[in-house]
């Protein structure tokens, strides 16, 4: 026999040992995001090309839109370049909180039959939304060729605004995954919380449109800090990045965070029961 | 020594069943609650406004423990609280009161194919449900073709599984279960699935799993199955723990429970069907002396008595009478029926009493129940299930003085055996 340690249950004490049982559960994490992967195009046409056309399809529209009709500001970049700087990550963020917002539910079957640290469902809409990012960089780099755009030094700092990006997205998807369990309200709260966010975020235009004084206001929303700062990493130029603002993305980032992995915590003892 | 691997203590489970939860848990109420909040101060506590909520406890103050190796079964009435006991052992959901402490590592099978996903392939769906099972990717991959071989599915590893039959999809979900290795095993009636050859095949490993050592913590409805794994057993009815003890005994003890009007006199029965012109007083077992008897063994003669009176005539022609056996879970084994084997009908007398003589009694030791009922020119008269009960013992039915093991059925069939030297 192992030599096997001892577990202990009783009420109000599922919070000990969870980050030991996060790391014993990994291979699951990772089983159930590379399930989500295999099964998020099968039995389509286009398949994994999904990933690059729907950004490719937005980012008309928006240059259209915005740069074409609204006649914004690009500060001397393509303006298809600066949307999809601006959208791969809205879209990262997008996919991301739809996903893990509607993980718990539609994994119902396995949370009411067996246990494991909830946490990983949602984070597993994590690495869908990452993996559909990877993918679509290659967009653009394709319209960096297309456009013969050099990127300054500063791309290599990119990683640490996905870092950032992920932080926000995680945050945000605990929020609705756990309230989605609860409430059902939330699996139209969500889309619409996406479909309004990215006219809300800097996506289709740069932030300095918005008057200075709203500014700071603006940046609470972790997305602006992140499509700033891949807008001064990728194309640089004009697109400075202002510190405050990225300091206050930062808070609201991290805010989300950790109150959503606390609300996720208290709320994950009566998944099982509620879903 | 075997030591104490579960250990349970004054565990319990509440639920709160809400009335108006339909209407009442949606997100504008709790946002309500969330803006009134801080003005709750000013209502008294008992106000109008207060919901209507019910408390349910699911199970209550069990206490139990389990020792290495032992193979417990769980059995009770459904909603007894048996899934629960088994959701909480396995971390689904938390205790309202007491602790469970074990050691080892728990895999629970509360259900074949837990996250089986129809579009992924057989091959991706033994390594994904494994994995929610609790086993280790290294540890699959070595049993990979073991698990494959006991589900007899290799040539559709890469078809999707929604595309598999039933019957191939369970074997693929048992064949992944069967080759966990836990240190404890939770298993919910999930041997209730597939053919009989295949559940035969369940059993035969889960029996291997006990053998090797293992816990196995069983939930079971199939008492032949309890009997045959499991060396204890435990009642659970109404949320708490009511029988601990060899499995025949408890098994006893929970029928005796579910079915509580047998042993009830049948003149004092009320729920019963029919015309009533006819009315069943009586049923006894005799032995071959024409005594009452409590119990009887395999291969003995033995008659059914029925006593009855008659209302409102001098006599009953065109009578039939069936008594019904059944297996202990309420399967039909079979029927005596007057018009099948008795020439004529019967005619029933005041004053008299039925018998039905069963000679060289087929059946193999164990409890059984039989129903009656009566038609007199088809129009039912009185119907009484389960009226009576028979206990049977073991006895000589070969005249070998061994009878097989009762797994294999309940019945004793008279037959011969011989090696002849083929013609040619």
């Amino acid at each position: 026999m192992t030599a096997s340690e001892e577990t202990v249950i009783a009420a109000g004490r599922g919070g000990q040992r969870y980050l030991q049982d996060l790391w014993r559960y990994r291979e699951l994490f990772l089983f159930l995001a590379w399930r989500d992967l295999l099964v998020r195009y099968k039995q389509t046409v286009v398949g994994i090309g999904w990933s690059v056309i729907r950004p490719c399809l937005t980012m008309l529209i928006l240059t259209v839109v915005f740069g074409r009709f609204g006649s914004m500001p690009s500060g001397g970049v393509p303006y298809p370049l600066l949307v999809l700087c601006g959208l791969l990550p809205w879209q990262f963020f997008a996919t991301a909180l739809s996903d893990s917002g509607n993980s718990l539910v539609s994994n119902s079957g396995l949370i009411s039959k067996v246990y494991f640290p909830r946490l990983i469902i949602p984070a597993g809409g994590l690495i869908t939304g990452l993996v559909d990012f990877l993918i679509s960089l290659a967009l653009l780099v394709a319209l960096m060729i297309w456009y013969h755009w050099v990127p300054p030094a500063t791309i290599a700092l990119t990683p640490l605004f996905v870092l950032l990006a992920m932080a926000a997205s995680f945050g945000a998807g605990a929020w609705a995954a756990a309230l989605t369990v609860r409430y059902r309200d939330f699996r139209v709260i969500v889309p619409f919380v996406v479909q309004f966010g990215l006219y809300l975020s800097p996506v289709g235009f740069v932030s300095s449109v918005v008057p200075e004084r709203y500014r700071l206001l603006y940046s609470l929303n972790p997305m602006v800090g992140v499509i700033d700062g891949f807008r001064w990493c990728i194309l640089g130029g004009q697109h400075t990045l202002a510190w405050q603002s990225l300091v206050f993305s930062l808070v609201g980032a991290l805010c989300l965070l950790l109150t959503g992995v606390w609300y996720f915590r208290g709320a994950e003892r009566t998944f099982a029961d509620v879903i | 020594m075997p030591d104490t691997v579960i250990d349970v203590a004054h565990l319990g489970k509440q639920y709160v069943i809400d009335h108006q939860r339909a209407k009442g848990d949606d997100l504008r109420h709790a946002i309500e609650a969330a803006v009134r909040a801080p003005f709750r101060w000013l209502r008294s506590p008992r106000g109008p406004a207060r919901r209507q909520k019910e408390e349910f406890w699911a199970l209550r103050d069990v206490s139990f423990s389990v020792k290495q190796g032992e193979a417990v079964g769980i059995i009770g009435r459904n909603g007894a609280g048996k899934s629960t006991l088994l959701k909480l052992l396995s971390r689904i959901t938390e205790p309202t009161t007491g602790r469970i402490r074990y050691r080892g590592r728990v895999a629970s099978l509360l259900e074949v194919g837990t996250g089986f996903h129809p579009e992924l392939t057989g091959r991706e769906n033994i390594f994904l449900n494994a994995a929610i099972l609790g086993m280790r990717r290294s540890d699959i991959a070595r049993r990979f073709d073991e698990i494959v071989a006991f589900s007899e599915v290799e040539r559709f590893l890469d078809t999707p599984v929604k595309r598999y039959s039933s019957g191939m999809y369970v074997r693929l979900a048992f064949g992944v279960a069967a080759h966990l290795e836990p240190d404890i095993l939770l298993v919910d009636e999930v041997l209730a699935v597939g053919d009989a050859a295949f559940q035969k095949k369940c059993l035969g490993k889960m029996g291997t799993v006990v053998q090797e050592g293992r816990t196995v913590l069983f939930v079971s409805h199939n008492m032949a199955a309890i009997t045959a794994l499991c060396s204890r057993a435990l009642l659970i009815e109404g949320g708490r723990l009511e029988e601990s003890g060899a499995p025949p005994s408890v098994i006893e003890e929970y029928l005796s429970r579910t079915r509580v009007h047998i042993g009830m006199p049948v003149s004092e029965r009320e729920d019963r069907k029919g015309d009533g012109r006819l009315r069943f007083t009586n049923v006894s077992v005799l032995n071959n002396r024409m005594e009452v008897v409590d119990t009887v063994t395999s291969g003995q003669d033995i008659s059914i008595a029925l006593d009855y009176d008659i209302r409102d005539c001098e006599a009953l022609h065109n009578a039939v009478v069936q008594i019904k056996f059944s297996g202990i879970l309420g399967q039909p084994l079979f029927a005596c029926l007057s018009r099948a084997s008795h020439d004529g009908v019967l005619v029933l007398v005041p004053g008299a009493r039925i018998q039905c003589t069963i000679p060289r009694l087929p059946l193999l030791p164990g409890i059984y129940t039989y129903s009656i009922w009566c038609t007199v020119s088809d129009t039912l008269e009185d119907l009484v299930l389960e009226a009576g009960k028979l206990s049977v013992v073991e006895g000589d039915y070969f005249g070998t003085g061994k009878l097989p093991p009762h797994q294999v059925g309940d019945f004793l069939v008279a037959h011969t055996w011989s090696v002849e030297r083929k013609a040619l």
